[in-house]
């Protein structure tokens, strides 16, 4: 494509934390109408990058210019008012209020009053450009993750932005609701707009960019012309600094079960409730849980971790009858268990990394004896887990909100590995994480899956769910629509199956 | 321009600086008024120290004044470990003071007295603080709201009581018999109000302490406070560990209401606490709810407490500005806090 002058030019960015620099010597540019790729593992400085673009940090050197004119940012208004427009990861919504007074928030109106009539019609305007189009009257606690987005996305078009920023978008939606979001930006980017599109998923990226550029150790390591022609593994040697190759699943030979869930159903839960659900997870086998998100799988996941007793069913653990569905019993039967958040329901942010290791367990001799806590203890448990999962973090006891994602999640699995479960429930295991860390992930279950426990994984992404799984469940409107062996499960088959088009047992 | 940025860590010695940058900020603040009211400052201020702090005397009059503050700012303290927000602790010093008095007022052995005065104060008090626990954990009650409006019912029954059934009827005063003379709390050094309660406090400091960092209901605690989801879902008993915590809260501010009837007043009257369990609130947030920096913190607030009286008695500043001072440091010591998570940064102006 040609090159008109960038749309926005980032030079020489630099960015310390203390010792820690998060950019050093950075340039970027986006042009009119260029889609561009910001890639890197999780630490490499993209988001430091982005917010140094959008004003929440002023850099330490380096210079911002808006179509050729420098300028300074110091707030997210700065960034507006040049045009610089960013969807973040967590959306910032008012969800009790509608659609269309989310638009108009901030935004002034005609001698103090809101100018509704004005709003309607850009919305709809916007709505009809790009194929974003949204209910003005819905509460955005109506709406869903994607929907949410889409207003976010709405929100920066409406206040002038010429570039876009997305900081991974995908990694909250759907498959189906990908792809809308893709005609969207591509609609954009034809009508000059400039998007600076962040994701792990390298195959978005090459079907989405027209450039990228790579970071690795706040520095730019990498630069690919050519997206759509590079292999994704060549990308991932640019953002690892070494080769990545994907651990391949042996056979193996499951035995008997070790969680058994007949019939279960649940009935006062928001959400998706469970109708009947029937399923039994072998020891030594893999099973997958396929579905679009809000079809019963959080309550999947809810019942057999003891956070919600069901209404009616029964689940068995190790052969033994669950009967009062909390997480204490089925820990106690040999449950571990990974939750899909791992910020609100996994870890105590605040608190040291030490204590979040050690919370489902802190009753137990291992940690306390007679109501007394051994510190020793927990701090030599966790220091012993940080070197064998390679957890990076200063110790023990570091604030685990200042850990990255991907060493949360290494924590976390080793806060339940630690005690060899037998059965293993995990939910979206690698969602944010970059290639390294879902890697280990996956060799960490593999290996479980050889130690014979019995593991099942909810998840969205059906590439991962392939690669790992014996057998995969689909799940559609809160039952198991069917179940396939890897053999025959197929992209195509499961995303048909998603829809509930198809059913097997 | 300046604007704050988000730090990604704290350093330690923040702990001990902002809590005397807070004070500080508040003393310089607050001559203004002295400034005001026509007095010199530091004439004023050297008042107010050596009368709270200057001779042996005044530091002992500050320890009994200080011992009802530590009783509730370990009340607040423990509350607010766990977010259970216990504005009560008035109420329920009140309904300790209230207990002890009627158990104080049994002749019995004089030890005896005293241990029973304070199980009953801490029962008092406790109970109290379960009724904002439980709304909160059965009914989702705001429990800043009801812990707090339960200060005023409790503070009009305990009018209601003094002032009917329960007056003293040799006195003729608003005010309730006396207990025991055998059950007067001991003074430990002649010759001034120094009683057993204020060694209580001083050894209920590090053994809340102990309680919040060493146990696992400290451990549940802090947790709950933290991260409820994660709490539970690591099989801890949220709505069980409020309920103890609530009951611990109430049971150490109904101790603030023992050590004021056993060892300074021996009877209840409506003001037997100018406030001590809002001041509690203050003197939690100075000590940022660290159980060991309570009892400096109350010191403190005592010391302005005693102070202002006799600056008041000397420079003709009124005696409020002791409440000045206090809401003040409670404001420099929350700005202060800022600080823990953000740090100031200068940038270039924009454009």
């Amino acid at each position: 494509m040609s090159t008109p002058a960038p749309l926005i030019e980032m030079r020489g960015i630099s960015k310390s934390f203390g010792a820690v620099k998060a950019n050093e010597a950075v340039d970027l540019s986006v042009a009119p109408g260029e889609i561009l790729g910001l890639l890197g593992e999780n630490g490499a400085g993209k988001t430091t990058l982005m917010n140094v673009l959008f004003g929440a940090y002023a850099p330490d050197a380096g210079e911002i210019l808006v179509q050729g004119r420098p300028v300074t940012i110091n707030s997210s208004a700065d960034a507006l008012a040049a045009g610089i427009g960013m969807v973040h990861q967590h959306f910032h919504l008012a969800p009790r209020l509608s659609v269309l007074e989310n638009l108009l928030i901030g935004i002034p109106g005609k001698s103090g009053r809101i100018d509704r009539a004005g709003g309607l019609a850009r919305l709809d305007e916007i709505g009809r450009q790009h194929g974003l189009a949204l209910d003005p009257d819905l509460p955005v606690s109506a709406l869903s993750v994607g929907e949410q987005q889409r207003l976010e996305i709405v929100k920066a078009l409406f206040r002038g932005a010429r570039l876009l920023i997305l900081d991974e978008p995908t990694a909250v939606l759907a498959p189906t609701e990908v792809d809308g979001l893709f005609s969207a930006l591509r609609s954009m980017a034809t009508q000059g707009l400039g998007i600076i599109f962040i994701s792990h998923k390298l195959n978005e990226v090459r079907a989405l960019t027209h450039r990228c550029v790579v970071l690795r150790h706040g520095r730019v390591t990498g630069r690919v012309d050519a997206p759509a022609s590079t292999t994704s593994s060549e990308m991932a040697r640019l953002m690892c600094g070494h080769e990545i190759v994907p651990p391949a699943r042996g056979p193996s030979t499951p035995g008997a079960a070790v969680l058994i869930l007949d019939g279960i159903s649940t009935s006062r839960h928001s959400g998706m409730p469970l109708r009947a659900v029937s399923l039994a997870v072998r020891a030594g086998e893999i099973l997958g849980i396929a579905g679009v998100s809000g079809n019963g799988q959080r309550a999947l996941a809810e019942v057999i971790s003891g956070i919600h007793a069901p209404d009616a069913g029964r689940m068995t653990i190790a052969g033994k009858i669950v009967s009062r569905f909390s997480p204490r019993e089925v820990q106690a039967l040999g449950l571990g268990r990974i939750p899909e958040d791992r910020m609100t329901t996994g870890l105590v942010t605040n608190l040291p990394l030490a204590d979040s290791m050690v919370l489902p367990r802190i009753g137990t001799g291992a940690f306390s004896r007679n109501g007394l806590l051994r510190p020793d203890a927990i701090r030599a448990f966790a220091a012993e887990q940080i070197k064998a999962y390679d957890i990076r973090c200063p110790g023990p006891m570091t604030r685990a909100g200042a850990l990255s994602g991907g060493n949360l999640q290494k924590a976390l699995l080793a806060r339940e590995l630690a005690f060899d479960p037998k059965v293993l429930i995990v939910s979206q295991p690698t969602r944010g994480l970059d290639i390294g860390a879902a890697r280990f992930i996956h060799e960490k279950f593999l290996a479980m899956r050889a130690k014979g426990c019995g593991i099942i994984v909810i998840g969205e992404d059906l590439e991962e769910l392939l690669m790992l799984c014996d057998r995969i469940a689909v799940m559609y409107e809160g039952r198991i629509a069917g179940t396939l062996d890897s053999a025959e499960a197929t992209i195509a088959r499961l995303g048909l199956m998603m829809t509930g088009a198809e059913g097997r047992a | 321009m300046f604007r704050l940025e988000a730090r990604t860590s704290t350093p330690a010695w923040f702990n001990l600086a902002l809590p005397l940058l807070a004070i500080g900020t508040t003393l310089v603040l607050c001559s203004g008024l002295i400034a005001l009211a026509g007095a010199g400052v530091i004439e004023a201020y050297g008042v107010m120290f050596s009368a709270s702090l200057g001779d042996s005397y005044a530091i002992t009059e500050t320890l009994v004044r200080a011992t009802p503050m530590i009783f509730t700012g370990l009340a607040v303290a423990v509350a607010f470990r766990a977010k259970f927000w216990n504005i009560g602790a008035e109420g329920q010093l009140l309904a300790g003071a209230v207990a002890s008095c009627a158990v104080g007022a049994i002749p019995m052995p004089g030890p005896l007295a005293m241990l029973l005065m304070a199980v009953a104060g801490a029962a008092a008090g406790a109970a109290v603080a379960l009724v904002p626990a439980t709304l909160r954990v059965k009914f989702r009650v705001d429990d800043v709201v009801s812990s707090l409006l339960l200060n005023s019912v409790i503070f009009y029954a305990l009018m209601a009581l003094i002032e009917g059934p329960w007056k003293d009827s040799f006195s003729g005063y608003p005010i309730s018999p006396p207990i025991e003379d055998s059950a007067n709390f001991p003074v430990l050094l002649e010759g001034t109000r120094l009683h057993l309660g204020v060694v209580a406090a001083f050894l209920a400091s590090p053994l809340i302490w102990f309680l919040i960092v060493r146990t696992t209901l400290g451990f549940r605690i802090r947790v709950i406070g933290e991260n409820p989801e994660a709490a539970r879902y690591g099989g801890i008993h949220v709505e069980r560990v409020l309920i103890s915590t609530a009951l611990l809260s109430g049971a150490l501010a109904g101790l603030a209401g023992v050590g004021e009837v056993g060892g300074v007043h021996f009877q209840v009257m409506s003001d037997i606490s100018p406030g001590y369990g809002y001041s509690g609130i203050v003197v939690a947030m100075l000590a940022r709810l660290n159980p060991l920096g309570v009892v400096p913190a109350a010191i403190f607030l005592a010391a302005v407490m005693t102070g202002a009286e006799a600056m008041s008695r000397a420079t003709g500043v009124p005696a409020f500005l002791s409440d000045v001072i206090q809401g003040t440091a409670l404001l420099a010591m929350l700005v202060a806090l800022l600080f823990t998570a953000y740090r100031i940064r200068r940038v270039g102006t924009a454009k």
